[in-house]
């Protein structure tokens, strides 16, 4: 849904002007916004009645559960909630003055820039190639959508059987080869390998994005620049990418929030952060120290920690990236 | 007033009720019946097994209905317990896995001490019924029984026959000691195994066993049964020497690194290595899976640490814990102290172990698995009760009393990691570990005391 309201931002103002609707009246344009249609309501009460399930939904799931976090952020607290301290900022200080937290934190833009490049990029290239008039193009779009409807838990079980250096047949192969596959003690290979289970469950969810987004384009556009003779490289670089942008930058944002988020299956399932702390990024650490670890308040404070990151990550795309975007 | 009209409606609704008491004996019968709700984390087929145990109880007798339901993973289920018990909701029982022994232990008035439950219900109930390395493990400093233990079990190894006899090894003869066990994997991977030694459970097998064989500290304070300012003592010779050893031998090809947890343990029933230690608990994948002979043996011990009288292992597995909640009725303490008496009988444990593969946690469930030949036909399988009860126990070899244990397990096996990947040397690994888990040590206590 939010896709479709912010690719819809090439009429802009939608998400502030209400479509055409029936129990709207609209009406004339006002003095003070000549060029503004206002829409008022018959009813006082309706808008708010309108407006309750989206602010309920809100207040249960973001803001409460929020507002949980920033208390239990500055409290000590045992496992079972009998006793609680007040604390000021202390949990704060002592992640923030752990080097593994640091360390994790690096980990975690690793893993998150090569994810949603990896990500994005095989998306866009294997929708362009898809889009090409090619035999067969719908099974291909088919197979290509199909990872997307896996459980990141099972994707991860199944890089497990493809790469393990036991089990697995592919890691069974690099052993014979004589190269020395482990990713339960090589921290490099690990992150290679969580980083491409991560982008492999993405690159579904983008192709579809960027298909809709090529086909999207018209091929006029693209005529003509064949006309003139502008070669297929060229004509992806100045005339496909740019018009591709407002898909992209979506993307962009979407990816960098997935690789933060949802990705804890992936990790959890693969390499539970190890070895030593290699693949541990930052909301896997939550859960560690949340769930497996009994530590509320430290973990409180990295959620804490994380939710302003990725305000700010969000804010600064929608600041600085969006300015280059192309709205049609 | 009571005037006729109000008169006659009371009468009216007082012969209805009676009427309706009268006609529902059935119903009247069911809200007599005490149901306890009961939260496990053994998934199948173990959980089945569990589940029939419960069913047997229920009918065996009337008053009490058990429900027993599966929770997932043991931190699951302990995530599950301690949530429920936020929301005023916790189970009557749960299954709690050993390393959260001490959580439950600093609970306070979460828990209902299971000596406590007995004494007030008026119960019998024999804290010295059981094998003393699981007695100490759930005792409280005073010796007092706060958990009723279940499903136990302890490290030791399993060897491939197959592979000791091509490597000229007598099958007969598993090393007894780690200069042996090295020795073998020398001749083991002369002979060609890719893989002569692995190990699950990296911190449980390789420290905290070892610490209790060898009757040395883990952490201070009598492993942190004296109290919660425990310190961990893991930079001691003998766990110096040891990593140092495992990681010798690691560059040198004879232990390879299997993972953390229980993940190594798929390599020796598909026959990779040649050597594990793990939880004896291991034992029926491999009766089902392993296409060779195989042995189980005690773990090796190092002869100067020793003494050449290495003490009885500790336990790993699960034991049954009470909890509170404002709303519980002296009615249903009583119906769960009648459940554990019944899951304390022998028959039970000795049908239990003898089904799964678990240790027995009564000393007269041995004699019954004995009685009933249970060894002769299934050798090797009476390895784990022997490593448990082998000497009496020690400060050392009670079992381990630290708070936040899966998270200082985690920092160890990360630390170990390291040390594998060559970044660094065995001292080096256990002073960050030290350092690191003592972090969380302080924490634990500072969130608990008080």
């Amino acid at each position: 849904m939010r896709g479709v309201a912010l690719l819809d931002k090439r009429r802009r103002g939608f998400l502030f002007n209400p479509p055409h609707a029936s129990p709207l009246r609209h009406a004339q344009p006002t003095k003070d916004h000549p060029l503004q249609r206002r829409v008022t309501f018959d009813n006082r009460l309706l808008p708010y009645l309108l407006l309750a399930p989206q602010v309920a939904v809100t207040l249960v799931f973001f803001i409460w559960p929020a507002a949980q976090a920033i208390w239990q952020s500055v409290h000590l607290q045992d496992a079972f909630g009998i006793r609680s301290e007040f604390v000021w900022f202390e949990n704060f200080t002592h992640v923030l003055s752990d080097p593994n937290y640091l360390d994790t934190l690096k980990v975690t833009i690793v893993f998150s820039v090569a994810v949603t490049v990896l990500a994005m990029g095989v998306a866009l290239l294997l929708a362009v190639l898809a889009d090409s008039k090619i035999k067969g193009a719908r099974a291909y779009k088919t197979l290509l959508i199909w990872p997307y409807a896996l459980a990141p838990a099972v994707a991860a079980v199944l890089w497990m059987f493809i790469f393990n250096p036991d089990i697995g047949s592919f890691g069974r192969a690099l052993r014979a080869l004589g190269y020395d596959w482990d990713y339960r003690l090589n921290g490099g290979q690990a992150l290679v390998m969580v980083i491409m289970a991560a982008s492999w469950k993405q690159v579904s969810y983008n192709f579809i994005f960027f298909l809709a987004g090529l086909q999207a384009i018209p091929r006029s556009v693209m005529e003509a620049a064949s006309i003139d003779g502008a070669g297929p490289v060229r004509r992806f670089w100045t005339i496909t990418f740019p018009l591709l942008s407002p898909t992209t930058f979506f993307l962009l944002v979407v990816d960098m929030v997935y690789a933060f988020f949802e990705t804890f299956g992936t990790i959890h399932a693969l390499t539970q952060g190890g070895p030593g702390k290699a693949t541990e990024t930052l909301i896997f650490r939550v859960y560690q120290d949340g769930v497996v670890n009994n530590d509320l308040g430290g973990s409180s404070a990295q959620s804490v920690i994380l939710m302003v990151i990725v305000i700010a990550l969000t804010a600064v795309q929608f600041r600085f990236v969006e300015r280059k975007v192309h709205y049609a | 007033m009571l005037t006729r009209r109000k008169f006659a409606l009371l009468t009216g609704a007082a012969t209805t009720s009676a009427l309706l008491l009268a006609a529902l004996p059935g119903a009247a019968l069911a809200q007599q019946k005490t149901v306890v709700e009961f939260w496990h984390g053994l998934p199948q087929p173990l959980g089945g097994q569990l589940e029939q145990i419960v069913k047997d109880f229920n009918d065996g007798q009337q008053a009490v209905q058990v429900n027993a339901s599966y929770k997932g993973s043991y931190p699951e289920t302990m995530q599950a317990a301690i949530a429920a018990f936020r929301a005023g909701n916790a189970p009557h029982i749960v299954q709690m896995f050993e390393v959260g022994t001490a959580t439950m232990m600093a609970a306070g008035p979460a828990v209902k001490p299971v000596y406590q439950l007995m004494e007030e219900t008026g119960a019998s109930f024999d804290a010295n019924a059981y094998i003393p390395a699981v007695k100490g493990y759930y005792s409280s400093k005073d010796g007092k029984m706060m958990a009723l233990p279940f499903n136990s079990s302890t490290a030791i190894m399993f060897y491939n026959k197959d592979a000791f006899q091509k490597a000229g090894l007598d099958p007969a003869k598993p090393p007894a000691t780690w200069p042996e066990l090295v020795d073998a994997a020398k001749k083991l991977k002369a002979s060609g195994s890719s893989c002569p030694f692995t190990t699950s459970w990296p911190t449980w097998v390789q420290l905290e066993q070892l610490g209790a064989i060898h009757n040395t500290p883990f952490a201070s304070q009598a492993n942190g049964y004296g109290g919660l300012n425990a310190e961990l003592k893991i930079d001691a010779p003998l766990y110096v020497k040891h990593v140092q050893a495992l990681i010798d031998m690691q560059k040198e090809g004879l232990f390879k690194y299997g993972g953390r947890d229980n993940k190594p343990d798929a390599l020796f029933p598909s026959g990779e290595c040649a050597m594990i230690q793990g939880s004896s608990s291991l034992r029926s994948r491999i009766i089902k899976e392993a296409t060779f002979a195989w042995g189980a043996a005690p773990l090796p011990y190092w002869p100067e640490f020793a003494n050449n009288d290495p003490k009885n292992g500790i336990i790993g597995g699960a034991a049954f814990w009470v909890m509170t909640s404002p709303k519980r009725t002296p009615a249903e303490y009583k119906a769960v102290s009648q459940f554990f008496t019944y899951l304390a009988k022998p028959e039970v444990d000795a049908k239990w172990h003898m089904d799964t593969g678990y240790v027995p946690v009564t000393l007269k469930g041995i004699e019954i698995a004995k009685a009933q030949g249970y060894y002769e036909k299934n050798p090797g399988a009476d390895v784990p009760a022997a490593q448990l009860t082998r000497t009496p126990t020690t400060e050392n070899s009670m079992g381990l009393r630290l708070g936040n244990l899966p998270e200082i397990r985690n920092i160890i096996q990360e630390e170990l990691e390291k040390a594998f990947q060559g970044q660094q040397d065995a001292k080096q690994a256990l002073d960050a570990s030290i350092k690191r888990g003592n972090t969380v040590l302080r924490n634990f206590e500072r969130a608990n005391k008080g």
